[in-house]
């Protein structure tokens, strides 16, 4: 069978591909359109390293199909920065030291980005179990989780 | 204890990590993300069995398949012969190292490699894998520590002839080992109580989330560049050179950036195949392990089957410690037997002590390091039976600990007597912190307990190269697996008294810097630390010379100086202090390029101890636990940059939170792995984990420039003790297992209640 | 190599025809969070994946003027999880469906895959047998409804005939003083199969009593079994402690596990007693709120 012609927008830029069945949303992004940073750590939905947004829902895109992308909106991390301003959260993983090894922290940060979204003012443990789906061997969790709570702190604002 | 006062401008400091903004936007290149032109897609056929006789490889129809562009078997690597070398983290056989990556005349391991293919994509190789024929004769197999021991269980190795015993015959030890100071039977003699127990332990495994990946191309002349993620370039040099018979030099690695490796990537899988690979088919070869072949084939740590002996006077001093740590190495020798006998009991100050180690084969994949490899294994027999006789002597835990601390001059059983070190501080600490004090709720226990890492040097070399501008780049050649380049560039910074943005660090292949040992035994921020620091001196030293030559006075009456040449008196003369950017800026007129330089087998490593407090909440009717609350405390030396040195001890304890509770391999009665995936294969996720308390104690390592200790493996010591420690507070159940999984403590917790019925 | 054909179609009818006349295996794919793992582990070697989430009913969550509800089989976890109206009706169906996989998994989830998955592990099935969910399926022969317990025949396979799927489910009005909830036991807090999972739902009077009840276990048999014998231990009762010593009893005696890296047949067994107690706590303090 001839290879499915796609039409997405991704990062912002209509975007065109040529996939097979069997490549993922995640296939195309590595190895058709060179954008490596979103990563395979598992290609079963259970590592988050492939975190992407799809029509402004999060998911694995190990777990998606590319042919299933045409006329869809994908947000993957090389979005993330507008121009040289790193997103809050991107800053805050630095200053704080929310990543060790660093393979998770691209789909780690997708994934807060979409629950800072959702919710600006989360607590421990509903950043916990937002984060559930994203492993991180490095860090214990420990400062992913306060560097989310934090950015959520001075996007809304509070006094620190 | 920690110095406040701002002793240095740099070190000491949390700045941003030179490679931080690489990785938060995708842009830092892990193995699988590199690629080049004309690259091919190598992958690998694994074997089904557990044991089993390969009596013939077809691959014939593979060969023909269209797209196929090379085809190997063990055949197309030469034999090698049966010696240890150093190498890694341990000794390597590389007769045993050509089996690992390339099963011979047998399979020793369900997921053992038996072949290889490259062909156009992947989908191709993978369907040529479908092709291959081979004849396997299927032999009984063993996969438990304890039943690999016993008379009539199966053998691996029919030549295998231990090392450190005799055993008359074919045997799957493969090696034994035992360490004694003073004399057990007198200290049991003495002792007020004794207690003897059994534990066990699960292989666990490394868990980084980067499978391992490979890039090699080798030229018509045969020469050779792979890019791969690794612990230690060199390593991979040395070993692609000696399995394919290649010269070093003909071989330049570039270690990638690396998703994770706690030891497990400090060995090769890949690499030499893809080398080959890339040989016979002329073509760039790329490899990536699927997660399942990273569980199924590469190195996990050792199972254990211990026993301990603890004899204790009434008032809590230790009189005498005996140990028999039987470790599972996999499908070839390379057990931490001895690390395990020499951590188990070193933070205490015990005179009579005899411990020892077996090095056991079992149809497992080969063994790899996995953060202070052996100690956490012993230590968790050692910290559960402390704890018991503390229990029974009604002593608390801490102050049993601090009793017979180990403290500077006390002589480790393991041999050497100890130099400053910060044991009891991280007791004293543990004792008066909020979190041992708080109160326990219904269900709830807490646990503590200590361990101890050597922590090693080794050779590191670097360079200091000082830029025109008054910058300067620092390169080194030790992969940074958690922050270590922002640690080298801030001992530079300090040395060089520039600022920590002018500094630029790299770590390079193996053609452009010196050799460097593996990022392993918690080395690089010391070791490869102190080169960068010794090169910075190299680098300082040039510049005073450059001001000597300039004011046109003896090198020796220049000194250095917040960044800055300056006159060592005032008898020198009246100049002006030159910064270290004019200098730079003039070096072409007073002798060239300054570049400092330094390679070394660093020495003086210094131990590290900690001591952790753990909460834990229990559910009577299910077994489930929760940890509700951690707290590590560490004498680290020197903090270089405290919140990776607090990210380093968090995840530890993370790693052994997972050990201690779910994390273990599954396999089925023909020896195969039945969970090789995250699903099942249960490391700790964000909600499973309560924040970690890394409290930093800094005793300084006075043959460190800057007190560095090391970092990286003694969190995972502790926490397994910690944890059942805590679960005997909590339901006065003592589990001598790992993992303490729902479905084994609430069988534990049962088999009490019946009993204490019966009673 | 690459013999897969992928299609999208737009209607019911349109879908039912490519089921139908498929070369081998044909596999729908609808949130695709366990189909695209068979599919990469080699599992499942289809020929042609119908993608069903262009089919209007397929993606649509509907409050019907009864107070039953229709869900596409195709809506996911996330989209219902939003919807303020079924998380106060029927928070054990929800807390079932959020239970499947992570926050990512949760994006693309749907309860038609869950089901047809036909793991006896799925964590939405209880709750949605416990809720009395009815599944809308079409055909070549049109449409018929089955109720969810009908769907599944042992692990891996389904009643369905070939040509079939599962356009959406009826979820019905909730009951007024009716509850419902669903607990699971895994080792660790997320990313787990169920050892174990139990689904309640059941009404109460007045005075506290229970006046029906539904309780449903999973992971202890090859599907999902609907205890009978719990739901009469505590119908009448109001869940004194006697009731809940024979729905525990009830809820073991109902139990024919196996022995697998997730569990053993003993801790099953007796953790399916504990979940049913406590889900039957959680669903009567629901009811008793309303």
């Amino acid at each position: 069978m001839a290879k499915h012609h796609i039409s997405m927008t991704l990062n912002g830029e209509p975007t065109e591909f040529l996939c097979s069945t069997r490549q993922t949303l995640l296939d195309v992004l590595r190895d058709e359109l060179n954008l490596t940073g979103s990563k395979e750590g598992c290609a079963s939905g259970d590592c988050g390293a492939c975190s992407v947004m799809v029509d402004d829902r999060l998911v694995c895109s190990c777990l998606v199909l590319g042919a299933e992308c045409d006329g869809k909106t994908v947000e993957s991390i090389e979005g993330m920065a507008d121009g040289e301003n790193l997103h809050p959260l991107q800053q805050k993983f630095l200053e704080e030291a929310a990543l060790q090894c660093g393979i998770c922290t691209p789909g780690v940060l997708v994934a807060a980005k979409a629950l800072l979204e959702k919710n600006n003012n989360p607590t421990e443990t509903e950043v916990r179990y937002w984060l559930a789906g994203n492993l991180c061997r490095c860090t214990g969790y420990d400062k992913i989780v306060r560097a989310v709570m934090s950015t959520a702190a001075d996007m809304r604002g509070d006094a620190k | 204890m920690s110095s406040e006062n701002r002793k240095y401008k740099w070190v000491g400091t949390r700045q941003i990590r030179p490679d931080g903004h690489d990785k938060v936007t995708g842009r830092a290149k892990f193995g699988s993300d590199f690629s080049v032109s004309g690259m091919i897609h190598g992958r690998v056929l694994r074997s089904p069995h557990a044991h089993a006789v390969i009596k013939s490889i077809d691959t014939s129809e593979a060969e023909a398949l269209n797209g196929v562009k090379a085809v190997i078997t063990s055949k197309d690597f030469k034999d090698q012969s049966s010696e240890l070398k150093a190498a890694g983290e341990g000794m390597i056989n590389y007769r045993d190292m050509t089996r690992n990556i390339m099963a011979r005349e047998k399979a020793l391991y369900d997921g053992h490699a038996v072949a290889a293919v490259a062909a156009t994509t992947a989908e191709i190789a993978d369907a040529a894998l479908e092709l291959i024929k081979v004849d396997y004769e299927v032999l009984p197999h063993v996969i438990d520590v304890d039943e690999a021991m016993k008379d009539g269980a199966p053998i691996l190795h029919e030549e295998m002839v231990p090392s450190g015993i005799e055993i008359g015959g074919p045997t799957n030890i493969a090696k034994f080992v035992e360490f004694s100071l003073g004399d057990t039977k007198k200290g049991f003699d003495e002792a007020d109580i004794i207690i003897e127990r059994s534990y066990k332990t699960e292989a666990v495994h490394q868990g980084y989330i980067e499978p391992h990946a490979v890039v090699a191309s080798v030229t018509e002349d045969g020469q050779a560049q792979i890019w791969c993620c690794t612990q230690g370039q060199f390593q991979v040099r040395a070993f692609v050179a000696q399995l394919l018979g290649m010269p070093t030099s003909s071989i330049r690695v570039t270690p990638s950036e690396i998703g994770g490796g706690f030891g497990g990537k400090t060995v090769v899988y890949l690499e030499p195949l893809a080398t080959l690979l890339s040989k016979k088919s002329g073509k760039p070869v790329k490899m990536t392990m699927t997660r399942e072949e990273v569980f199924r084939a590469s190195g996990p740590t050792s199972g254990g089957s211990m026993t301990y002996k603890i004899g204790a006077k009434k008032d809590g001093k230790i009189t005498a410690v005996e140990g028999s740590n039987k470790l599972l190495a996999g499908a070839f020798s390379g057990a931490p037997a001895g690390p395990a006998c020499m951590c188990a009991v070193a933070p205490y100050d015990i005179k009579n002590v005899y411990i020892n180690g077996y090095d056991v084969v079992v149809n497992r994949p080969k063994v790899a390091a996995y953060r202070a490899p052996g100690a956490p294994i012993s230590a968790f027999g050692a910290e559960s039976i402390i704890d018991e006789v503390a229990k029974e002597l009604g002593i608390d835990p801490l102050k049993i600990r601090k009793l017979n601390a180990a403290k500077k001059g006390t002589q480790a059983a393991y041999g050497p007597t100890f130099r400053e070190i910060g044991y009891e501080e991280t007791v004293d600490i543990a004792m008066g912190h909020d979190h041992y004090l708080a109160p326990l709720g219904p269900n709830q226990g807490r646990g503590v307990a200590s361990g101890f890492w050597f922590n090693i040097g080794g050779e590191s070399s670097a360079t200091v190269n000082i830029n025109e501008d008054g910058t300067a780049v620092v390169i080194s050649g030790s992969p940074d697996i958690g922050g270590s380049r922002a640690s080298l560039a801030l001992m530079a910074a300090e040395t060089l008294g520039i600022d920590y943005d002018k500094v630029r660090p790299i770590v390079a292949d193996t053609a452009s810097v010196g050799y460097n040992f593996v990022t392993g035994g918690s080395r690089v921020t010391f070791a490869t630390g102190l080169a960068v620091v010794e090169a910075a001196k190299d680098a300082v030293r040039q510049l005073c010379e450059r001001a000597a030559k300039i004011w046109e006075v003896d090198a020796e009456a220049v000194i250095w100086d917040d960044g800055h040449a300056k006159p060592a008196s005032s008898n020198v003369g009246d100049f002006e202090p030159l910064s270290l950017s004019s200098l730079a800026g003039q070096a072409n007129k007073t002798g060239g390029p300054i570049c400092g330089h330094n390679a070394q087998n660093v020495q003086g490593a210094g131990p590290a101890f900690a001591t952790h407090i753990c909460d834990v909440e229990v559910d009577p009717e299910t077994g489930n636990v929760t940890v509700l609350r951690y707290t590590a405390i560490q004498d680290v030396g020197r903090a270089i940059h405290p919140s990776y040195v607090e990210g380093q001890i968090q995840g530890g304890a993370a790693q052994g939170i997972g050990w201690a509770l779910n994390e273990e391999y599954i396999y089925n009665s023909k020896g195969q792995l039945d969970n090789p995936g995250f699903l099942d294969y249960r490391i700790p996720v964000a909600s499973d984990l309560p924040m970690i308390d890394a409290v930093i104690v800094e005793v300084p390592n006075d043959r460190h420039p800057y007190g560095v200790r090391g970092v990286g493996e003694v969190p995972i010591v502790p926490p397994m003790a910690a944890v059942a420690n805590a679960i005997e507070n909590a339901t006065g159940v003592r589990m001598s297992a790992l993992p303490m999984s729902p479905p084994r403590l609430l069988a534990a917790l049962d088999q009490a209640d019946v009993k204490e019925a019966a009673e | 190599m690459e013999s897969i054909q992928f299609r999208k179609p737009e209607t019911v009818d349109e879908a039912v025809k490519l089921l139908q006349g498929a070369d081998g295996d044909a596999r729908i794919l609808a949130g695709g969070t366990d189909l695209l793992v068979q599919l990469r582990a080699h599992m499942i070697d289809p020929g042609v994946i119908v993608d069903i989430k262009s089919i209007a009913e397929t993606r649509e969550l509907t409050k019907n003027d009864d107070g039953s509800y229709t869900i596409g089989a195709a809506v996911a976890g996330a989209e219902a999880h939003e919807r303020d109206d079924i998380t106060a009706d029927w928070p054990g169906v929800i807390e079932a469906w959020d239970l499947i996989g992570s926050t990512q998994i949760q994006g693309r989830a749907s309860l038609g895959g869950n089901l047809c998955n036909a793991s006896p592990a799925g964590d939405s099935v209880p709750a949605m047998v416990a809720a009395g969910m009815t599944a809308n399926i079409a055909g070549p022969d049109g449409r018929r409804t089955l109720p969810v317990e009908k769907i599944t025949a042992g692990p891996g396979k389904t009643n369905l005939k070939k040509g079939e799927f599962i356009v959406s489910f009826n979820l019905p009005a909730k009951p007024s003083n009716g509850g419902d909830a669903y607990l699971r036991l895994i080792p660790r807090t997320e990313m787990d199969i169920a050892v174990v999972g139990c689904g309640a739902a059941l009404t109460l009077d007045e005075s506290g009593t229970v006046t029906s009840a539904k309780i449903s276990l999973g992971a202890v048999a090859a599907t999902v079994l609907v205890v009978e014998d719990a739901a009469k231990a505590i119908i009448g009762t109001k869940l004194e402690p006697e009731a809940m010593s024979a729905l525990d009893a009830a809820c073991q005696a109902a139990c024919n596990p196996i022995d697998d890296k997730r569990g053993t047949v003993e801790y099953r067994t007796k953790v399916a007693g504990v979940l049913g107690r406590r889900v039957v706590s959680i669903a009567a303090n629901r009811a008793g709120k309303n």
